[in-house]
């Protein structure tokens, strides 16, 4: 019986013929915290014990979820962060440097790995065909202690997908779409395998946008084989070497298959407070906007600030719609300096933040106030996601959220492109 | 064999909802960040909560961000077990690992206040105000065995290492 991306990823790892439903002991080949999780993983990883963690090379530590600090106790956990780092020898991302990731995806994620974090966003690297999932804090402290981790095999649904995206569609709105249809748990558990004719078309960017979505429908992972478009990321990286062909078998066993044909989608958008709640965009033209967020792991790369850019040039936001732009990490930051599209923004009206999670999660940078709605590129819009209970999220393209930066209501992109 | 009454919650509650992100600054302070367990849904769940009490919900308990200190929170608050229909993975992980049990059972044969037992090793709940008794779903062994030691740092201060059995 042939595999499935999961079943031979978790076969290489673990040494093992893994099949859905086997527990295995998997090496780990990348093990990171961020700012907001590891904290508990030091107290974890101290109280059982452990003094040095298995490979400090591939041992990780972000400083993104709240950076720059936004008070005192997050100012405490950053330098408790500082010193285990040092400590242990693992690698330090400090404040400003990017979202843990984006920068995962830059400088460590390869085809066949596999990867764990203490962030549940840690699923984006499976764009690039790793076998990348998240976990608590705990977890993390032993799986960075030992270089391996226990995992049930997941049984796997493969999603389809045919046809060329139409203008102002992206990939944002085919993972909005997919999540629209199968629900918040329509994939508990499983591990969501992409394939089809239209995966040759998809950018990394784009793979990594699907991928950092999949745990918003319960997934354990999001995976994608690699092809030519993997080799070239991973060669613009510097990283050509960690390159490796992988695809499931042709006769692996699937629970369930799911097919898109991209060409018949049309912008969507998530309405609060829950990601499978969605809608096509033009349902909601008209509703009234006050904050537009383009940023995050899901909507901060280069490739969308260039499409919020091209939307943006030469006009300017509402005078009632505040805009906030966070580049995912410094690279895509000077990227987006040396193509002029941060320039655009700022002309734009754009108030741009350090790469960082920034106003994802509520800590900072973006706390919306009592009643007020905001349009976001991220991957959530749970009541109180963004720092206030009394507020309402929508979560859409990058283009939809520069057109509605425009208009000052949620917009159709194609009415601006 | 654990007993307490029931604090009845709905489908889909996030661990946004359990720990909100604007509380990171308090989560280095877990008895803190305890007394605020789930505010933004119920004000006053903790102050009414009694120690043992179980959270009772429907489908896909504890979605969303893979933060710890949800679980965590939730057995410091006092809560003895959740029971759900149904768990998002990385919570029901979590939840083991810090020694929280779990169950998944129809919870939607018990009610606010109901009056509860739960028998771990078998995994029977029994309901003392309606008099049933209702079934759970079996974990993977590796957790069963995590969570008789209390959690993942004991388990791992036990045996050094995981143990498949």
């Amino acid at each position: 019986m042939g595999k499935t991306l999961a079943e031979k990823i978790l076969s290489w790892n673990s040494g093992e013929d893994a099949q859905a439903g086997d527990i295995v002991i998997a090496r780990v080949d990348l093990a990171f915290i961020q700012d907001t999780t590891g904290p508990l993983t030091v107290r974890q990883f101290r109280a059982s014990g452990f003094q040095r963690v298995a490979n400090p090379g591939r041992t990780v530590v972000f400083l993104d979820h709240a950076a720059p600090s936004p008070n005192r106790e997050l100012a405490n956990d950053h330098r408790l962060l500082r010193q285990f780092a040092h400590q242990v020898g693992a690698q330090l991302f400090e404040v400003g440097e990017g979202i843990c990731h984006q920068l995962v995806a830059e400088r460590f994620a390869s085809p066949g790995e596999v990867v764990v974090g203490a962030d549940s966003h840690s699923v984006t690297a499976g764009g690039l065909g790793a076998f990348a999932t998240g976990m608590g804090s705990t977890d993390v402290a032993v799986a960075m202690a030992l270089g391996k981790t226990w995992f049930r095999v997941p049984e796997s649904f493969r999603v389809c997908l045919r046809g060329d995206f139409p203008r102002g569609v992206y990939a944002k709105d085919l993972i909005l779409h997919l999540i629209g249809s199968i629900g918040a748990d329509g994939a508990t558990y499983r591990a969501l395998e992409f394939t089809g004719e239209t995966l040759s078309k998809m950018s990394i960017s784009d793979r990594l946008t699907v991928a950092n979505m999949v745990v918003e429908a319960g997934a354990k992972v999001g995976l994608f084989p690699s092809d030519e478009v993997t080799k070239g990321y991973l060669e613009e990286h510097g990283r050509g070497q960690g390159y490796r062909p992988l695809a499931a078998d042709p006769d692996a066993s699937y629970e369930r298959t799911i097919e898109v044909d991209v060409a018949g989608l049309e912008p969507m958008i998530a309405k609060p407070h829950a990601v499978d709640n969605t809608a096509p965009v033009q349902e909601l033209r008209g509703t009234k906007v006050h904050q537009v967020f383009i940023g995050t792991c899901t909507g901060g790369r280069l490739e969308d600030l260039a499409v919020a850019a091209s939307i943006l040039r030469g006009r300017r936001r509402h005078p009632d719609t505040r805009l906030i732009v966070g580049p995912a990490s410094t690279s895509i930051l000077i990227q987006a300096m040396n193509a002029g599209y941060l320039e655009t923004l700022v002309e734009a009206g754009a108030g741009v933040v350090p790469p960082g999670c920034a106003a994802c999660l509520g800590v900072h940078q973006g706390v919306l106030g009592d009643g007020e709605t905001c349009v976001s590129t991220g991957n959530r819009n749970f009541r109180g996601r963004m720092g206030n209970p009394e507020a309402f999220i929508y979560l859409a393209s990058p283009a939809t959220a520069a057109a509605t930066a425009l208009a000052g209501e949620v917009a159709d992109p194609r009415g601006f492109l | 064999m654990l007993k307490g009454k029931a604090f009845k919650f709905g489908d889909d509650i996030s661990t946004d909802d359990i720990v909100p992100g604007r509380l990171a600054p308090l989560r280095s302070n877990l008895p803190e960040l305890a007394k605020h367990v789930l505010e933004d849904l119920r004000p006053d769940f903790v102050s009414r909560l009694s120690p043992g009490d179980f959270l009772v919900a429907g489908k896909n308990f504890g979605l969303g961000s893979s933060r710890e200190h949800a679980p965590l929170s939730l057995k410091m608050a006092g809560v003895g077990a959740v029971l759900a229909k149904s768990a998002a993975r990385i919570f029901f992980r979590n939840a083991i690992n810090v020694g929280l049990p779990l169950l998944i059972c129809d919870t939607d044969a018990i009610d606010e206040g109901d009056e509860l037992e739960v028998d771990l090793a078998s995994g029977k709940v029994h309901n003392m105000t309606k008099g049933t008794q209702l079934a759970s779903g079996r974990m993977a062994e590796v957790m069963l065995r995590i969570l008789e030691e209390g959690g993942l740092v004991e388990y791992i201060k036990k045996y050094g290492d995981f143990e498949l059995p």
